[in-house]
């Protein structure tokens, strides 16, 4: 890895996340690792729908069904180990945080495969609509659905375990997640970086000259948006066993909306960008909150700022244009 | 379940379809003529029924209000569009997205600002006021038969303006083709700040009539907005008359789904949770209907020639 | 002379919560202060600072934020209040989904809750806890109250309710009491703004009574639809349905709605005629029983404070439990499961001075509990 200025920029802010909950673990302060917690499970959902968006220009304003899908399986998993009820067919619940973590990806997964194949055949403004409508879908279905507390959403009374690790403890908490960001991240880079990223790039610069030498974009894309599906998915369970609950409100269009947020803030397609943009929309969030009563007013403000003045978001305001297109 | 009782469901679908069509109408004309995918559509809705009962309030007369809420809308839209949308033409959906999506957070917070928590009145103006007979013994609100009728004014006032004045010449140039009737001479900037405004102001119009059969409050945009975006993405986004068949197809599968799937499911499951199992699987009708026409057509059923 | 000395043992109870407390106490209040849910996290707030500021102790402070209606927002708030401001006490939700949110895992960890309004079931049987109090009702007691009164005159009562929890917990409690036969049980979508094909089935279904649970906007919208609609069946519901905060913008479409209530802003006693003088005092606005249920949440923790430690969770708990307030209500005390015993009262929407307001018109229940305390082990 050449220490290009962007790549000195990822490793401050990969150092930064890790040092702030280290540093408020010894001071005694320990709300702040909750929030880096959160920051790194956000960057990881952002990260998902970066290599969609930021990668293969596709737009999804429903990856919150992904998200939400994700809690709900830790959610639903959870609540069985406790009950001792089996799921589906006979198969138990879990409290093992791994099993989750691959149940939440693979259902994720396959959410993604049957929403990516209807929505890939439309593009542009279309594809936008019809992710935002598909999560409403699920949105709805949430809400409405009988079991699993519906609205009122689901408790996880004990957090998921992990072998080896008490996981009630905020700062063994936030290491899972912070390894898992990290893996994640690393993730995005390789694809990017493969030859499948390459034609997923291509598919979005020009979609005539990828079909012309024989590979199909409806494939790559199609592939591309079950990764990204899955990613986001895992970063589902993760926040759901932050919180100790899930909610429809995981699958509301305005966690998608959130989502976009938070690539935009720290530059889309940009490798870090989804961490910088978590990192700075949280700390907006308990800021603003803190002062006045009319945050979601300035949120608002410093967005649109943001998009207008400041394009290719922190990231790209600290180092530069992109190299990746 | 009466003959009587299925027509005027199918009624009130239809007047359903109606006031998301004055909704969508906006919404599809300002993508077809710019581009833009507007989701602060919703927040311009608010706008108007706000100001139709802030002035309604003031005035005592609902109708001096109506006038104000497509003053109010229209000025916030041009407003809007100056200060921001403009910048917006040339930059992809996502950067749109985002800024409109910032827009609605300082609209709903700024509407709560100026007029308070509490959700605000207006009502219907005598001349609308109760219901009237209809053939098959039900009597039926004659404010909603009235807002059928104002949305089919508006579809044919919309059809006049684009097919017959010379805005709706440049509108149509517009969507066709959006350098050329720059180089014609067009000062295209005015064109764009009125198109938005006009957009703006239909849905002000729509927010104040349904603000006076609805809540009048703040967040009322959000659900409208996404059931137009269905409409508008069934329709073929950019084409009116998409919109205006897409909302009707929304209104009346919404409506009929709401009615008959929960009598539907008592064939399946027992009574007690029919009614509750019946009521989700209508939530996510429309979304299913939208599914499947995009699966076969995926622009819409009347998607614009040029797109 | 009754009355009189009411009076006093108000004026005494107020100076009393006027001493210094064994510990100082601090109080996290989270509840809704922005968006469409504003109005009702409002009252809350407004309600409950009324009795802190009545009371005038200095060993008390209250950290207020803004959950946004968001659970997420919610339980961040939460955990920073509780690791960060280090509070003993959290209060202030309005929302169920939120309250499942963030009170479960707050006792989990050690601090009090003690709610101003949500109450789902859960929380009230089998899971109750030491810790948490609710000071408002339990879900279902205001719709089994309406379903009490319905059994009055009402032979077939077509009922609705949005389709999530509360909702489906409102008809079930309804029907814990009415006798009679439903015409028909509705579920709408949340958050739903047109009920054109709900009002046509009420209208064909032959009822001769509706019972209605639409909280906020929802209700504002079908009761002007409804009074559009040429429908002249009585309708009916909980008092959130026409309290003060969404009577204005029904306007005269809500005349002669029946609900039922803990508390009308007539009730004939000292304590409730003080609260409604000061309130409008301190607001110039009429309050809503969520100002009523947090004025008493802030009163039953300010009486509490000044017997035990809020340090001691036994001690403080057992204070909360037997804690004695003047309450605008009336007669109040705790159940074994935390929850309130409180008569409910039937009330109707009149115009009062050109303004709606909600009228007594007769008690309902005497000493109400809820259907879950047996359930609860404490």
């Amino acid at each position: 890895m050449i220490l290009t200025r962007e790549n000195l920029i990822n490793l401050i802010l990969a150092a930064a996340l890790l040092a702030i909950p280290l540093i408020a673990n010894a001071a005694g302060q320990p709300f702040y690792i909750t929030l880096a917690t959160r920051v790194a499970i956000l960057a990881l959902a952002a990260t998902g729908l970066n290599l969609a968006l930021g990668v293969g220009g596709l737009v999804s304003f429903g990856h919150a069904a992904f998200f939400g899908i994700g809690g709900y399986v830790a959610g639903i998993l959870a609540s069985h180990s406790f009950s001792g009820e089996p799921v589906l067919f006979g198969l138990s619940g879990t409290n093992q945080m791994w099993i989750i973590w691959l149940v939440a990806m693979a259902l994720a997964g396959v959410v993604g495969l049957a929403i990516g194949a209807i929505s890939l055949r439309t593009s542009g403004v279309y594809f936008i609509m019809i992710t935002l409508a598909f999560a409403q879908m699920v949105y709805y279905f949430a809400v409405s659905w009988p079991a699993y507390g519906g609205e009122d959403g689901l408790s996880i009374l004990v957090r998921n375990q992990f072998p080896g690790v008490m996981t009630m403890v905020p700062m063994n908490f936030f290491l899972i997640c912070y390894v898992i960001l990290l893996v994640g991240i690393a993730l995005f880079a390789v694809i990017r970086a493969s030859r499948f990223g390459a034609a997923l790039q291509a598919a979005r610069q020009n979609e005539v000259r990828v079909a012309t030498v024989g590979i199909q974009p409806y494939r790559i894309r199609l592939t591309g948006f079950v990764l990204s599906a899955m990613i986001t998915g895992l970063a589902g369970a993760l926040f759901a066993d932050l919180n100790r609950f899930v909610s429809p409100s995981m699958l509301s269009w305005h966690m998608s909306g959130e989502l976009i947020v938070l690539i935009i803030l720290g530059g889309t397609g940009r490798l870090f960008g989804p961490l910088a943009g978590a990192a700075l929309y949280v700390a907006f969030e308990y800021a603003l909150g803190g002062i006045t009563e009319r945050w979601q007013f300035f949120l608002g403000l410093i967005l649109l700022l943001v998009v207008l003045f400041a394009r290719g978001g922190l990231v790209g305001l600290l180092a530069g244009k992109a190299k990746h297109g | 379940m009466t003959i009587a009782l299925a027509l005027e469901q199918l009624l009130n679908g239809i007047q359903l379809g109606v006031m998301l069509f004055l909704m969508a109408a906006g919404l599809t004309l300002i993508f077809g003529v710019m581009g833009l995918i507007n989701l602060a559509h919703g927040s311009l809705y608010m706008v108007g029924a706000f100001a139709c009962a802030a002035v309604a309030a003031w005035t005592g007369s609902f109708w001096i209000g109506l006038v104000a809420s497509l003053v109010a809308a229209a000025a916030a839209g041009a407003i809007v569009e100056l200060a921001v949308i403009r910048r917006l033409y040339d930059r992809d959906h996502l950067d749109q997205v985002l800024a409109t999506f910032a827009l609605i957070l300082m609209f709903s917070e700024g509407t709560r600002w100026l007029f308070g928590s509490f959700p605000l009145y207006l009502d219907i103006p005598p001349l609308l006021q109760g219901a009237v007979a209809l053939p098959g013994g039900t009597e039926y609100p004659v404010y909603r038969l009235a807002i059928i009728a104002a949305g089919a004014l508006v579809a044919f006032g919309l059809y006049m303006l684009i097919s017959r004045t010379r805005l709706g010449m440049r509108i149509r140039a517009g969507e066709s083709d959006r350098e050329m009737i720059g180089a014609l001479g067009v000062d295209i900037r005015t064109l764009y700040t009125v198109v938005f405004a006009l957009g703006a102001a239909l849905a002000g119009f729509a927010g104040a009539m349904v603000g006076a059969i609805q809540s009048v409050q703040v967040g009322m945009g959000e659900p409208v907005l996404i059931l137009a975006f269905v409409v508008i993405v069934i329709g073929g986004i950019g084409s009116i008359k998409g919109a205006l068949l897409g909302a009707l197809l929304v209104g009346v599968t919404d409506t009929m789904g709401r009615f008959l799937l929960p009598k539907l499911m008592v064939l399946f499951v027992p009574p007690a949770q029919a009614g509750a199992i019946g009521g989700a699987v209508a939530s996510m009708l429309i979304y299913i209907v939208m599914a499947i026409i995009l699966a076969v057509k995926p622009r819409g059923l009347f998607p614009p020639a040029h797109a | 002379m009754k009355k009189m000395l009411a009076a006093a043992t108000l004026a005494l109870s107020l100076s009393a919560s006027g001493l210094a407390f064994a510990d100082p106490v601090k109080i996290g209040m989270i509840t809704t202060l922005s968006g469409g849910g504003a109005g009702l996290g409002i009252d809350t707030r407004d309600g409950f600072m009324l009795a802190i500021k009545n009371a005038g102790n200095k060993d008390i402070t209250v950290v207020t934020e803004d959950d946004a209606q968001k659970p997420e927002l919610a339980v961040q708030i939460a955990d920073k209040m509780i690791q960060s401001d280090k509070v003993d006490i959290l209060t202030g939700i309005v929302w169920s989904n939120l309250l499942m949110a963030v009170a479960p895992s707050a006792v989990a960890q050690g601090k009090f809750y003690v709610s101003t309004n949500a109450a789902p079931a859960q929380l009230a049987g089998a899971n109750c806890h030491k810790l948490y109090f609710n000071a408002a009702y339990q879900n279902d007691n205001l719709h089994e109250a309406v379903g009490e009164y319905a059994n009055k005159g009402f032979k077939k009562m077509f009922i609705l309710a949005p389709n999530y929890p509360a909702g489906k917990d409102s008809l079930t409690g309804f029907k814990r009491y009415y006798k009679g036969e439903l015409a028909a049980e509705v579920y709408t979508q949340v958050g739903q703004t047109d009920y054109a094909a709900e009002i046509a089935q009420m209208r064909a279904s032959g009822a001769d009574g509706i019972f209605v649970f639409l909280p906020g906007g929802m209700g504002i919208a079908f009761m002007k639809q409804f009074a559009q609609s040429g429908v002249k069946i009585p309708v009916m519901g909980p008092g959130f349905s026409f309290s003060q905060d969404v009577l204005p913008a029904i306007g005269d479409a809500a005349l002669g709605a029946k609900a039922s209530g803990q508390w009308a802003p007539d009730f004939d006693n000292e304590a409730s005629k003080k609260f409604l003088a000061d309130f409008q005092k301190e607001y110039n606005r009429l309050p809503s029983i969520y100002a009523v249920q947090a004025y008493d949440a802030a009163q039953l923790i300010l009486a509490a404070a000044s017997k035990a430690s809020v340090s001691d969770a036994d001690a403080f708990a057992a204070e909360l439990k037997k804690a004695e307030i003047q309450s605008p209500r009336g007669n109040f005390k705790f159940n074994t499961n935390q929850h309130p015993i409180q008569d409910i009262y039937l009330t109707e929407v009149i115009k009062k001075d050109g303004v709606l307001t909600n009228k007594t018109v007769e008690k309902i229940f005497t000493d109400h509990g809820d259907a879950y305390a047996k359930d609860c082990k404490l």
